[in-house]
């Protein structure tokens, strides 16, 4: 744990509440970008230390919330075949889709299996030459290039069993989208400290300069998000709005060179819907045309049977920051992780679950009984 | 994005009709398949009292009563197997109940193709964790399930044993201001079982804490600590032991994160996985609930014990709300510490 309890101390976490403190003269409001960030935030109380003047509002940061329904429903249809191991990261079994979820399939007797690391569905696919390997390539930049890296030994080794079912999206675009709806309500971002790791620092420039908003690359313990949050008023409280990398033990400015390289290599950049939000121009990772034979959603040709959808869920706006969880009418209630309305419910990096998990008490809703 | 924007969310799950892998995690809805089947249909009182043995009387004595089955993959980890786990995990919920163990039986459902020679180790592993725990294995079944039937084998052992004289632990003793002590450092057994299943090396190897809780609680007796309940935090781990016996008790309680023991190596690996070592499994780890003025006491009897020797105080018991666990962050807020809805499942980044 060292490295890990460094970055949690109580004392140093008090200073920078009193640093804060005395910081602010205004209301602001921070959005932080990554689904983690949110949960630390609300696991421990981060948002109990802030000065009241300071809101946090969560973003589109959750990759599993914002996969959209169709894709859920090709992973479902694709799960479900005879012959097919379908591999995923956990996150992914309980989002539902058309009226089921992963988990569902499973118990209904479809092979579907945990993996860590696209490595290890690769591994799989290489064990079992009889048996169809899909791996559910869900994530922002960060888990991007070890998808990558799959389909590239999947090419080099000859696997024709193994295929990616490809659902990434890109960070900068989400946010740009957000910057330009009209109401925009957040002062400065706080943006995802690991996909900063792999992509850098440079596609957030033009973002900040635009709309003159500062972005604050940071990390995902309670003092670097305390310190992020810190870096970010400072430069809302002195008018200057520009990129600076609070995460700076992990991230250059130029990222993983090499990890992008072989992001180039394999992915090309698509037009992606997103779940609750809708669809966003180049904000998708798809695989380009010399890696077809490894595209599951090719291989397979399954179809949408096109999501249905619940017109009471507001996590569309929760997504957006435009609604805090415990404000919809149905936290609690009719949504809860055991009958989630959304993603960001059963998501363990969406917002509504972290409310739902470690603050719904605070909520008008009583705790439901199990 | 004005003009695309679109708020879509699927339709609701609904229950479940079929019994999905959650149901045996351990969190709500293990509660829930408890209440709406079995509870609700079997409805005898000792049932209804949801300890970790019935207590029925018996010819003016007081029986604990127990059954467990494990079906642990794979069957050999560090610190134990499914064997010694079987042992333990029965005489545990014995001891839970105040009780000393005296006897199990030992049914086995064995996968056609299981090696001669695993079963074999496996049996003498129970036979020497039986006779280190004082029990006797009295009564057996076998059957074989074709292949494919079976993950290899599993085993159900029952237990009994005699409730000490004077001794009453019961969720419903439990009392606002009573205090939360743990008899060591949490989610060992958990993480040294993923370690093997899922090939995962870590610097310092985690060992399973799978140990028979009954000479510690036999200790705490014998010094005469009144205590008012105790619960092996098996599967759901810490968190949902808790859990579970403030909503049978009526209670709520408080929880002190930093208070609570986690082995660093424990911790990285939890780290590193994205799960919650609170609610990651132990198997020779209880919490027990005593009155403030037995807290001394208690921890000095639970640490001259090599089984207790990391025991800690880790929060209090209050009025309520009832069914609610609260846990103090390191960082000085306030969350919940809830059931899980379902199993941990490893985060996506």
């Amino acid at each position: 744990m060292r490295y890990v309890e460094e970055y949690r101390g109580a004392d140093e976490a008090r200073r920078y509440a009193r640093a804060l403190q005395s910081l602010v003269t205004r209301p602001w409001t921070l959005m932080e970008v990554c689904g983690g960030q949110t949960h630390a935030i609300v696991r421990f109380g981060i948002d109990q230390l802030l000065p009241p003047q300071i809101t946090l509002l969560h973003g589109p940061g959750c990759p599993v919330c914002v996969t959209p329904v169709e894709m859920l429903d090709k992973a479902l249809a694709i799960a479900s075949r005879p012959g097919v191991v379908f591999c995923s990261f956990g996150d992914m079994l309980r989002v539902p889709g058309s009226g089921r979820d992963l988990l569902s399939v499973k118990a209904a007797g479809g092979d579907v299996r945990i993996v860590y690391s696209p490595m290890d569905a690769l591994a799989l696919a290489e064990r079992l030459p009889e048996r169809e390997v899909v791996f559910f390539a869900v994530g922002f930049e960060t888990t991007a290039p070890a998808c990558a890296m799959a389909v590239h030994e999947a090419r080099r080794r000859g696997l024709r069993n193994f295929s990616l079912l490809v659902a990434h999206v890109l960070v900068p675009p989400a946010m740009e989208a957000l910057l330009a709806a009209p109401g925009r309500r957040m002062d400065g971002f706080l943006a995802a400290g690991h996909v900063c790791t792999i992509m850098g620092m440079e596609a957030y420039e033009p973002l900040a300069r635009a709309y003159r908003v500062p972005i604050v690359v940071t990390g995902f313990e309670p003092l670097d998000l305390l310190q992020g949050i810190h870096m970010c008023v400072a430069q809302l409280e002195s008018g200057r709005a520009t990129v600076e990398n609070q995460y700076a033990r992990a991230v250059r400015v130029v990222g993983n060179e090499s990890a992008q390289a072989m992001l180039r290599e394999v992915f090309e950049v698509v037009p992606r819907t997103w779940r609750g939000i809708g669809p966003i121009a180049a904000s998708g990772l798809g695989l380009r045309a010399a890696f077809a034979d490894w595209d599951a959603a090719r291989k397979f040709d399954v179809v949408s049977v096109g999501g249905r959808e619940d017109a009471g869920c507001q996590s569309g706006l929760v997504l957006q920051g435009r609604l805090k969880p415990p404000e919809c009418p149905a936290f609690g209630t009719r949504c809860t992780p055991d009958t989630p309305l959304g993603a960001t419910m059963v998501s363990s990096e969406g917002a509504c679950a972290a409310y739902y998990r470690y603050r719904r008490f605070q909520s008008p809703c009583p705790p439901t009984s199990p | 994005m004005s003009a695309d924007l679109a708020l879509s969310c699927p339709m609701p799950l609904g229950r479940h009709t079929t019994v999905q892998l959650a149901h045996g995690g351990g969190g709500r809805l293990m509660r829930q398949l408890l209440e709406d089947i079995f509870l609700e249909d079997f409805r005898a009182p000792a049932l209804a009292e949801r300890h970790d043995s019935a207590v029925v009387p018996l010819g003016g004595q007081r029986l604990a009563f127990t059954t467990d089955s494990y079906v642990v993959m794979p069957r050999f980890f560090p610190g134990g197997n499914i064997g010694t786990l079987a042992v333990h995990g029965t005489v545990n919920d014995l001891a839970m109940a105040g009780a000393k163990p005296l006897y199990l039986s030992a049914g086995f459902i064995l996968e056609e193709g299981l090696a001669l020679d695993e079963l074999r180790r496996v049996v003498a592993s129970m036979r020497e964790a039986a006779r280190e725990c004082g029990v006797e294995i009295v009564t057996g079944d076998t059957k074989v399930v074709d292949r494919g039937k079976a993950d290899g084998l599993f085993i159900n052992t029952s237990g009994v044993g005699r409730v000490l004289e004077g001794v009453s632990v019961h969720p419903r003793r439990v009392t606002p201001g009573d205090a939360v002590l743990v008899s060591g450092d949490v989610g060992r057994h958990g993480i040294a079982v993923l370690s093997v299943r899922e090939g995962l090396a870590f610097d310092t190897p985690v060992v399973s804490d799978c140990a028979s809780l009954a000479p510690l609680v036999e200790a705490l007796f014998e010094a005469g600590v009144e205590v008012h309940c105790l619960r092996d935090t098996t599967r759901g781990g810490l968190a949902t032991a808790l859990n579970e016996i403030a909503l049978d008790a009526g209670v709520g309680l408080v929880v002190d994160e930093p208070a609570v023991p986690v082995d660093a190596s424990v911790a990285g690996a939890c780290e590193l996985l994205g799960l919650d070592p609170l609610y990651v499994a132990c198997e020779g780890r209880m919490v027990a609930f005593v009155p403030e003025p037995q807290v001394e006491r208690a921890l000095e009897v639970l640490v001259r014990h090599p089984l207790g020797a990391g025991a800690a105080r880790i929060g209090r018991v209050t009025e309520g709300p009832a069914g609610m666990v609260s846990l103090r962050t390191r960082l000085g807020g306030q969350r919940l510490l809830d059931l899980l809805s379902g199993e941990q499942l490893p985060r996506i980044c």
